[in-house]
Order: structure tokens, then sequence, then C-alpha cells
């Protein structure tokens, strides 16, 4: 009974944030829904008794992406581009990629498989450093390996966006 | 669980809080007292109370001592105009010291702060225990920066808003050096992160009983210890690190447009942070409640054992918080850019080839100090 209060408690405390993070106008305003909603999903962490993966989320996400985002969000000014305006052929490619995470998810949910937790993983899943850690470089070891192979590859792809906005010629290094 | 143990909960605590605001209060004239020390004068010593300042011998010490400047400065801070400046952000001018003042305040929840010894048993003097502890700590710490990001950006005005990007900054570059500093310890105590394991595994004599150097951590990972202690300093924006504050560049950073009350709080709040931070160092390296060539053992049972290991490190945590005002008055203020250069291009690759020694130690002769 309690667990389901808190469950359903923490849930709202993770996706009313996120949406209205989405909809926010205000960048200040979307990092710290941003904070609510992770601090939300890492006490749902903690209700699956899994403490080492919340203590992490908030760590890591809450303490220091978040903290970076600020940074920039606060050296660059934004906030005062007005309303942006996306072009309908430009939606085409999330939409149908939401679309496709959705769809997946609900057959994920019907499939009955959702609620399973992984084998290897009985008596409180991931509460331990050490049966963490044990897992994650044993059996999980490709999966770990192939996450942080896909964040590099994000991490040069946004190298690479952000030095082409700037020209060659045109930049200020040394200059202030 | 019944009433009554909510009840023994809550009163415990009470009396945490109490006593470590106490101690946070006590800090601030302490501050002043070792100010007026470092600079050979008195310090406050004239604030008293009318019927207790007038007691014969005792009033007139504790008037000299500067005991009843702190109610008299907290009485100041409660009944001061508090205005809302017009052009701040309302919302989060209000909820920015409210978060600067919280997470020390929660991170006493896990803390342990003596042994209780009950047939044979040993327990930790705690208000909860997790075998998080000390990634607890830091995620919760790490979350109290942005009490000064959000007072430097609410204020609405130049140079907090300045502190509030240093006090962004500052955190992301020295956040990693606390991390690493940390590792080796926990390495080394054999991947617990328990912070009553820690106390516990330092509660012995190294090199045989001939020799005898107590078991701390600061005597065999003293770089551990001094890059956390140098990291700690930044964390808790204290001299030579107050770069949020920096009143001589920035006239309050990230406090500037704030009076009153809600300053108090930021106030109280670098104090508690300063409580919190030394007792984390005193029970991580400088083995918390144990006394040097003693082992742990040494307490008596019972309620004495528990009162006595609290006092011994509520010793430790007083002489670090005077340590702390010690380098206040001692060492000026770092430019920023010496900041940053500090974090990035000396503690973090010290850290790290710290972090690489300890672990090729600890690969080739596994257990060869203990």
């Amino acid at each position: 009974m309690m667990h389901d209060v808190l469950f359903y408690l923490f849930a709202a405390m993770t996706l009313a944030p996120a949406l209205l993070l989405v909809c926010s106008r205000n960048t200040v305003n979307a990092a710290m829904l941003m904070i609510v909603s992770f601090i939300g999903a890492a006490s749902l962490f903690a209700l699956l008794q899994a403490y080492l993966l919340a203590v992490l989320q908030v760590m890591v996400y809450a303490g220091a992406v978040v903290v970076l985002f600020l940074f920039i969000i606060m050296l660059l000014d934004v906030g005062h581009e007005g309303r942006l305006r996306a072009a309908l052929s430009k939606l085409v490619a999330p939409l149908a990629f939401f679309a496709a995470l959705g769809c997946c998810s609900v057959l994920a949910i019907l499939s009955g498989r959702g609620g399973e937790a992984p084998a290897g993983l009985e008596a409180s899943p991931a509460a331990s450093a050490e049966s963490f850690g044990m897992l994650l470089f044993t059996k999980y070891q490709l999966a770990f390996e192939l996450t942080g192979f896909l964040l590099l590859a994000a991490m040069v792809g946004v190298i690479f966006i952000s030095r082409r906005a700037i020209p060659a010629g045109n930049r200020t290094e040394g200059k202030e | 669980m019944d009433l009554t143990d909510i009840l023994i909960m809550l009163l415990k605590a009470v009396v945490v809080v109490v006593l470590v605001m106490a101690i946070a209060g006590y800090s601030v004239v302490g501050e002043r007292k070792v100010a007026s020390w470092a600079q050979g004068r008195l310090g406050p010593n004239r604030t008293t109370i009318p019927l207790l300042g007038s007691i014969p011998v005792i009033g007139r010490i504790l008037t000299r001592l500067g005991i009843f400047q702190l109610p008299a400065d907290g009485a100041k801070f409660l009944f001061k105009e508090e205005p809302l400046p017009g052009h701040v952000n309302k919302f989060y001018y209000i909820l920015a010291p409210i978060i600067s003042f919280l997470p020390p305040m929660i991170i006493l929840t896990v803390l342990p702060y003596g042994q209780f010894v009950k047939d044979g048993v040993m327990e930790a003097v705690a208000l909860s225990q997790t075998d998080v502890g000390i990634l607890f700590v830091m995620a919760v710490s790490s979350i109290s920066v942005y009490g000064l990001i959000l007072a430097g950006w609410a204020a609405n005005s130049k140079f907090p808003f300045l502190g509030g990007i240093r006090a962004s900054s500052q955190m992301i570059s020295y956040e990693l050096c606390i991390g690493l500093s940390l590792l080796p310890v926990f390495m080394w105590t054999g991947g617990t992160l328990d912070l009553f394991a820690v106390v516990q595994a330092q509660g012995g004599v190294l090199f045989g009983e001939s020799i005898g150097l107590p078991k701390w951590f600061i005597i065999y990972q003293p770089l551990s210890a001094l890059l956390y202690l140098v990291a700690l300093f930044a964390e808790t924006n204290r001299l030579p690190f107050d770069m949020p504050e920096s009143e001589t560049d920035l006239v309050g950073g990230f406090h500037t447009e704030y009076g009153a009350f809600k300053f108090g709080l930021f106030f109280v709040g670098e104090y508690a942070h300063m409580v919190v931070g030394s007792a984390i160092f005193s029970i991580v390296f400088l083995g918390g409640w144990s006394i040097p060539f003693l082992p742990l053992s040494a307490y008596p049972e019972g309620i004495l054992g528990a009162l006595l290991s609290v006092v011994v490190l509520a010793a430790k945590v007083i002489f670090l918080l005077f340590f702390f005002m010690w380098v206040r008055w001692t060492l000026p203020r770092f430019r920023y850019d010496q900041v940053m250069n500090l974090g990035w291009k000396v503690l973090m690759p010290l850290a790290v080839a710290n972090l690489l020694a300890y672990m090729v130690i600890m690969a080739i002769m596994p257990g060869a100090l203990l």
C-alpha cells in the first residue's frame, strides 16, 4: 500500500517535470525541472532497493550534468531567441523515432516481460557496489562497452557540429 | 514500527541537528575570534545578555569570550527588515538560500558519530546506515551548488551573476578531484562504501606495536588526504577558494542582493557545510573516533563509550574547523584563472596518478601494509 503510493508519487515526480521541461521556454526553468525529474527517477530506483543506482543517478545527472548545462546556459545567455518554429519536414524524423520507441515499449509491456528482473540479480538488485560492478564488468560487459561507444560517437558528433558553426577564419581566440 | 520508535528516531534527529547547528553557529563566533587572534586584536568581547552577563566572575569571562555574540547575531538576522528587490526572479530568489542550506542537513542522516558496544557487538551511533554511505554524501553535497548558482542568476544583476557562474565552474572542476581522492581509500577498505566500516578499518596500530603509528588513512594515504582537503576547501567555498563570494572584486558575489534571514541561511549553510566536510574528513582520513595507539575496543561498553567516541570525533571536527579558519587568515585568495589551473592542471593529474599508484600497490602486494 505504502509502496504503491510512493511509486505513484515518484512516478509523477519524474514524469510531470519531464513534460513541463519539454514545454518550457525558459532555459533555466527547464534545467531546474530536469533536476526534479532526475531526483524522481532516483527515488524510483531507491524504491526498487537499487540504492547504488539511485545515488549515482543523483551524483552524475543532477549533480554534474545539469550544473554543466546551467553553466553553458548562463555563459551563452540563451533564452532570448524568441519563439523557435521548426519546419514540419524536420519534425518527421523525431516523430517517427518516438512513435517507434512508443510501439516498442507497448509491445514490451504487452508481452509481459517488462517487470522481470534480469537473471543474476536476485536479492535487492544493484544494492551493493560490489555485486553491481561484478555483473557490469562480466555478464553485461558488451552492453556496457556499446553504451560507452555510443556516447563517444555522440560526443564526436557534437564536436563536429559545434565546430562547423564557427567558420575557421572568424575565430576570436586570444582576442578577448 | 510503532509510535515510540518514530518518536525515538525524531528525538535522535533533533539532538543531532541541535548539536551540529550549535557547532556551526559557534564556529561563526570562532571565526571572528580566530580572525582577531591572527590579526592581534581582541574580537567580539562586549556583547552581553543582561542577567547572565552580570553574574560576578563567570559572566565577565563569558562576555570576554564572545559567547553572547551568537544570540545577538541570530536575533539581528531575524529582526532585520527583509526587503525583496523588485528586479529579482522571486521564486528562485527565495528558493536559493533554502537549497544551499538543506544538503548539509541531509548528509547528517548518514554520518556515523561514534560507536555503541553492547554485549560485544559494535554498532554505529548514527541516524541511519546505508552501504552506499560515501556516495550518498557526495551526491547530496553536489546538489548544494545549485543554491549558489540560482542565487546568482535570480538576483538579476552583474556581480551575483558572475559569482553564480564561478560557483558552477569551480564545482565542476573540483568535484572530480573529490571523487578521485576518495577512491583509493575505499579500494583499500575492500570495496565497502560504508563510512562506519572505514572507521573500523582505521582502529589499529600500523607497523606493529613497537613503532606504532595510528592506522589512519592520512598516514598511509597522505596524498589522497591532501587532495581531498584542498578540494573540500573549494567545495565549501572557503578561502583561498571563495570565488563565488570574493568580496574584493564581486561586492558580495552570489549573495550581494540578499539580506536579513535569507543571507543568514547562506551564512549558516556555509558553516554547516564546513562542519559536515570536517566530519567526513575526520571519519575517512583521521580515523573517526579512534584514539591514536588505542584499539577501538578500548572504549567502554554501553552509553559511556558511545558518548566518549562522539566527543573524540567532535574534538577532531573542531580542530579541523579551526584549521579552516587558520588557513583563511593565512593564505590570500587565488585569482579565478589560478583556481582553474590548480584544479585541472595540478590536482586532477595528481589525483589520477595517486589512484593508479595505489591500484598498482594493491595489485602487487595485497594487504601488505594492513
